[in-house]
């Protein structure tokens, strides 16, 4: 059976890991190999890396570090930041990413989402959301890597998560913006509304706390996968540990 | 020496990667005299079948694949291009193994087939298999399959039942991505190069 997908995620700003609340107030976490290799002994089934700058600062994530992953590692990995191009993309595949995800860019060209889909195929093309909770409405939000730079898009979310797949999108990662970094629980409500229209995999992000909050997404948002920062950089929650809890709790899950 | 078919697909750093940390010699190569002359030639693969076909014709390289004798493993798309062809654009396969690659049938469940999912119906009598063990974990990455036949070494169940590990003589395929499957990955990698060329 296919297993659910424990998946730490690294903020990567100018060549080391960095963790915010809400997406501000960034503290240096670690080094990009070194946090790599860490969880994936510690069982992880993915990593994330987002250059949480490149949106922000129009330039693109550099890729000398891609390799390096690309080598140390023997469990899929996911690049996101900046890429505004199918060239863009292709360079970071080639140097060993298994798949890109899109944000912003995607935001202001949808057409890049085609363009990609359509040279590597979708199983490599991740849209990566921002979602904000306004008074029960979900709205997409772009350039959140800084509070400066925050634009609303005026999308809702389920419009988006529609379009994005009609457009070739491969997954989605739906970040709940209110929960990020609080550690209070996944936004189950919302991630079940975009679970209900959304038929490629689903990655649950923000608001991971406790492996009671794992449970909960998986059992009641029925998503491929969650996603978590602070609380695996803060050793708040062992991957060992979390992962025999779910498989406990009868969680279809790798050890 | 093993060769890796330069086929153009944006995958080929990683399978490189993986036989380095198993201490392999690998050669990422388009060129014919090397792939013939490899002890064991790699086919690597991600995207869409018309294309990554239209590539290995414009590189001459469709009827060098097709008379290789030495051990030969197609990776995801590279392993569905052994085939005699595909439901993915109606491309036309190498047709080195018989039948023909369709779109999966996942029902309800989300669609591409991705992340780590089970092998099931090992046959542990291949030495492809050693070490492998039924429920062992690999990672997929693919809405399109080969079905059960005589040639599968190992099944896979996703909304249906499909071949995940694949071998007829010396040609070999995975569904799956060896090289980003963790400890199992590694061992059917490793028990690839063991196969005498």
């Amino acid at each position: 059976m296919l297993a659910r997908r424990i998946i730490p995620c690294l903020d990567v700003r100018e060549g080391r890991v960095v963790k915010g609340v809400q997406f501000r107030g960034h503290e240096d976490v670690g080094g990009i190999t070194e946090l790599a290799q860490k969880y994936r002994d510690a069982g992880a089934d993915e990593l994330v890396f987002y250059d949480i700058t490149a949106s922000v600062d129009d330039r693109t994530v550099g890729l000398d570090w891609i390799s390096k992953v690309s080598a140390l590692l023997d469990i899929p990995f996911c690049v996101a930041g900046g890429i505004k191009s199918v060239a863009q993309a292709r360079a970071r595949l080639e140097a060993g990413a298994d798949k890109i995800s899109v944000n912003s860019p995607a935001l202001m060209w949808p057409d890049l989402i085609n363009e990609l889909s359509e040279a590597f195929g979708r199983q490599c093309i991740v849209v990566g959301i921002d979602s904000f909770d306004e008074d029960g409405i979900y709205k997409v939000k772009s350039h959140t890597g800084a509070a400066n730079a925050t634009r609303d898009t005026g999308r809702t979310t389920l419009n988006w998560v529609e379009e994005a797949i009609t457009r070739g999108a491969g997954e989605i990662v739906l970040n709940c913006m209110n929960k990020d970094g609080v550690r209070t629980g996944y936004d189950i409500k919302q991630l079940q509304a975009v679970r209900a229209i959304c038929s490629v995999p689903l990655i649950a992000s923000g608001g991971a706390g406790a492996a009671a909050h794992f449970e909960n997404v998986f059992k009641q948002a029925n998503v491929d996968g969650a996603l978590a920062a602070s609380v695996f950089h803060k050793n708040i929650l062992p991957i060992p540990k979390l992962k025999a809890d779910l498989k406990s709790k009868g969680i279809e899950i790798r050890i | 020496m093993l060769a890796i078919v330069d086929t153009g697909c944006a995958n080929l750093a990683s399978v490189g990667f993986a036989f380095e940390r198993l201490g392999a010699r690998s050669i990422i190569t388009k060129d014919a005299d090397i792939i013939r002359s490899a002890d064991h030639v790699i086919l690597p693969g991600v995207g869409a079948m018309p294309y990554a076909m239209q590539a290995l014709h414009a590189r001459g390289l469709v009827e060098v694949l097709q008379n290789l004798t030495q051990p030969l493993m197609g990776i995801c798309l590279g392993m569905q291009m052994l085939f005699s062809g595909s439901e993915e654009g109606g491309a036309e396969g190498l047709g080195m193994l018989k039948g023909c690659i369709e779109q999966m049938d996942t029902g309800d469940l989300p669609s591409p087939h991705m992340g780590w999912n089970t092998l099931e119906n090992i046959s542990d009598d291949d030495p492809l298999m050693a070490g492998i063990n039924q429920g062992d974990y690999v990672y997929f990455v693919h809405s399109y399959a080969a079905e059960i036949s005589e040639n599968t070494l190992a099944s896979c169940t996703y909304g249906q039942p499909f071949s995940a590990i694949v071998r007829r003589g010396n040609i070999y395929g995975c569904q799956f991505h060896p090289e980003r499957s963790g400890k199992v990955g590694a061992q059917i990698l490793a028990n690839f190069l063991k196969v005498k060329p």
